[in-house]
């Protein structure tokens, strides 16, 4: 079942960056857009599990530092090939200055 | 040891079960924030330089023309010959990497023609080159190794004129406007981009076919020395400068800086090739657009084997390692590092010997 979990603080995440979120065995990026908002989406690539922590954020979407692939940070959908499947999202929250996420 | 670089041969299955196949590469530390700055994208490096190139393919080619049947027209032919069957080789491979442009259409514009120029097929490239990334220089997994071992100098020099690889992209291009996908593409295209692949070897084929009809209509050598011809006679440079890349390096090694190398270049050469003369760098860090390479380059260099100095430097270091490697293909050069640099990161290969 689904719980919301205290992932960040907001300052830990510049505008327009990502960080990874690690929780049990699985691994997560939480992204911060050029608006502010929050997002949270499997950690790994979807073309070849590499992980997103070191990609570039543009607007709400993330690129993948090793084969360019880019995902729209609200959906998960693919923009660009290599990869061919949608990264999963995660829903967030932001409260007291926490970012929190719905895994 | 016998080398096969068959994608669907033995040593793609042993390069998987050694653990070659892996995200496990070295990369230099640098700061998130330093690192952040570099890969931020801009529009205008790549608008200038892609004006500047395709203004000159018109001068050019205009003042070629002008002076046909002239042999004065043989200068400007190779100088727009260098540019297309060059630098559009370089368009081709950071537009593919999505980083010379900010605006996302105009890297897919400039990518698309390079593609034609140089008859790669757009889909298809684009994943090798993905590929070429993931399994860089392992054996049986990498479809871009420019020189196999034992080393092969016949086919090196008829490649100086691009022979085979224009065989190579005619026939997959023929192969795919019948409707056929190669077995070594299905091992890394996926295949929602089979069709894609397919009609775009379709239109090609039909504009190559309306040049040629155009030669035989008008009498005339111009229409295929503008459209296709370039791909063979002003290949060279991209030929020079891609050999570089890896030529004589490591091959199974997990280490960018064992595998590729970094050549400093005269302003020339670098505009033709846009900066990937920063080999190393380009290889570890891909996101880093090409104008920024040379700033990365002197953040990263106390971690690097010492650059090559020039493109003869380059070739003095290289060519007696191919030389050795026609007869010795275990051999390859191991270049000394930094005092300041971590260790090479071999992984498995270097664990099992």
């Amino acid at each position: 079942m689904a719980e919301w979990v205290d992932a960040c603080a907001t300052g830990d995440v510049d505008a327009e960056d990502v960080i990874r979120f690690d929780h049990g065995a699985r691994t997560f990026v939480i992204i911060r857009d050029h608006e502010d908002n929050y997002y949270c989406t499997d950690g790994l690539c979807t073309h070849e599990d590499v992980h997103l922590e070191d990609g570039l954020v543009v607007e709400a979407t993330i690129e993948c530092p090793k084969h360019s692939s880019i995902f729209d940070c609200t959906s998960g959908e693919v923009e660009t090939p290599p990869a061919c499947e949608n990264l999963c999202t995660y829903p967030v929250k932001v409260d007291g200055g926490r970012v929190f996420v719905e895994i | 040891m016998p080398r096969d670089y068959d994608l669907l041969g033995p040593d793609a299955q042993s390069a998987v079960a050694k653990g070659l196949v892996t995200e496990d590469w070295y990369r230099t530390p640098i700061d998130r924030k330093v690192m952040k700055a570099l890969m931020k994208r801009a529009d205008q490096p790549a608008i200038r330089d892609t004006g500047v190139l395709f203004g000159l393919m018109a001068v050019f080619a205009a003042t070629a023309i002008a002076l046909m049947p002239s042999w004065w027209s043989a200068p400007f032919w190779l100088a727009y010959g260098v540019l297309y069957g060059s630098a559009m080789d370089s368009r081709w491979h950071e537009c593919g990497h999505g980083s010379a442009f900010k605006t996302r259409w105009m890297n897919m514009v400039v990518y698309q023609v390079a593609c034609f120029c140089m008859v790669r097929d757009p889909s298809c490239w684009k994943f090798g080159h993905a590929r070429h990334h993931s399994d860089t220089v392992i054996v049986g997994r990498d479809p871009e190794v420019a020189i196999m071992r034992p080393v092969d100098m016949l086919k090196m020099a008829a490649n100086l004129v691009g022979i085979l690889d224009v065989i190579d992209g005619v026939k997959r291009m023929i192969r795919h406007a019948a409707g056929h996908i190669l077995p070594d593409e299905a091992d890394y295209v996926a295949e929602s981009f089979h069709a894609k692949t397919i009609r775009t070897a379709r239109i090609w084929l039909a504009i190559y076919a309306a040049t040629i009809a155009a030669a035989l209509v008008f009498q005339s050598w111009i229409p295929v020395l503008l459209i296709g011809l370039p791909r063979l006679y002003g290949c060279w440079h991209m030929v020079l400068c891609g050999w570089l890349q890896h030529g004589g390096l490591a091959d199974n090694v997990l280490d960018h800086r064992m595998n590729s190398r970094t050549v400093y270049m005269n302003p020339v050469s670098r505009f033709i090739y846009w900066n990937m003369n920063y080999h190393v760098e380009h290889h570890m860090f891909p996101l880093v657009p090409y104008y920024k390479l040379p700033e990365l380059h002197e953040i990263c260099r106390h971690d690097f084997p010492a650059p090559n100095t020039s493109f003869l430097d380059g070739y003095a270091q290289m060519l007696p390692a191919l030389w050795r490697q026609r007869k010795d293909p275990d051999f390859y050069l191991r270049r000394p590092l930094p005092e300041t640099a971590n260790p090479y990161h071999e992984g498995p290969a270097a664990k099992a010997a």
